[in-house]
């Protein structure tokens, strides 16, 4: 079955690793990156980008609106 | 199968954009702590007017406490108060400029402490704003001290050992209290910890702006939020303590209108 796919851009250096993000993906796409931005805290990335359904749920949930989610319909 | 070889950067390029941050929040970095729930509370209520189409005619009311620089963040028209006193500007304001929209934003220090007053009788004057109200329990700018809000038996730096409802009483549910007030059309107690919470949320400060557009009466939307740098832990482990206890004691939900 076709699924909808998504992508997120994540504002690394406004990102300040709450992990709030890596909680609220359902399909755990998100993980905390082992460096560490200008602020000293580890910014958020995609580990598994090719879970992404593009829900939104991790930029609903972000304090400092660091999170651009793109998604795409499957064709028909 | 084709779309399985996407890489994210074609999914960027083809796909539609769903979420960005608006342009109603400016560049400027939140000055909050990692994981706080100002953050989500200042983009729902930018989001909201964004989306009436209020910018232009849209004043808002920084308070004192830690979002006392929202008017670095909110790219609205911005005016701050004296401590507590948020509704009481916003009565001038909006009694001078009858056709803008006129909303403040406060904390439970702000709002149910030293602005008790203000509050209470702006609210049952009915006077037309928008009160946004974001309540952590705690007084968290100026060091985590007991605040009015903070639950029974909770720890703070001014209450080391718990709240003791017997020398300190209890917890002032300020929400209820302007329920009950004639002026008042819409009183709602939201949450922005879980994404769908989240938008729940938004729902409710729409609903909010649209009353006061339609002049009928100071609406208020309480948000319960976390302070995890007050309240000593992780903002993960804030966010399910909140939703383990301070639920019980401010259930969510639309209390009139």
């Amino acid at each position: 079955m076709a699924k909808v796919r998504g992508a997120i851009v994540v504002d690394t250096e406004r990102c300040k690793g709450c992990n709030l993000c890596v909680v609220a993906c359902p399909t755990k796409v998100i993980e905390l990156n082992d460096i560490v931005n200008g602020k000293g805290y580890h910014p958020a990335f995609p580990a598994r980008h090719e879970d992404c359904t593009g829900c939104m749920n991790c930029a609903t949930v972000c304090p400092d609106m660091c999170i651009t989610v793109y998604r795409l319909k499957p064709q028909k | 199968m084709s779309e399985n070889i996407l890489t994210p950067e074609e999914i960027i390029k083809t796909g539609e954009l769903v979420f960005k941050k608006t342009k109603l929040m400016t560049d400027a970095e939140l000055s909050y702590c990692p994981g706080c729930g100002h953050g989500v509370a200042h983009r729902i209520t930018m989001e909201v007017i964004e989306e009436l189409g209020l910018e232009e005619q849209t004043i808002g009311i920084a308070p004192v406490g830690c979002s006392v620089l929202a008017y670095e963040f909110m790219n609205v028209d911005m005016q701050e108060a004296a401590h507590g006193r948020a509704p009481a500007l916003a009565t001038g304001i909006k009694r001078v400029y009858p056709n803008k929209t006129v909303f403040t934003y406060q904390g439970d220090g702000d709002l149910a402490a030293i602005g008790t007053a203000e509050t209470i009788h702006a609210c049952n004057r009915g006077e037309n704003i928008t009160i946004i109200f974001i309540n952590n329990g705690i007084y968290g700018m100026t060091g985590g001290q007991m605040a009015p809000t903070t639950l029974p038996g909770m720890n703070s730096s001014t209450s080391p050992y718990g709240r003791d409802v017997h020398t300190m009483g209890y917890p002032l549910k300020i929400t209820e209290l302007v329920a009950m007030l004639p002026g008042t059309s819409y009183v709602t107690r939201q949450a922005v910890h879980k994404p769908g919470l989240v938008r729940k949320a938004k729902k409710a400060i729409k609903k909010a702006f649209e009353l006061q557009m339609e002049n009928k009466g100071t609406s208020f939307v309480e948000i319960v939020s976390n302070c995890n740098s007050g309240w000593k832990m992780t903002p993960v482990e804030s966010n399910e303590w909140l939703d383990k206890n301070m639920l019980d004691y401010y259930p969510l939900g639309d209390l009139k209108g």
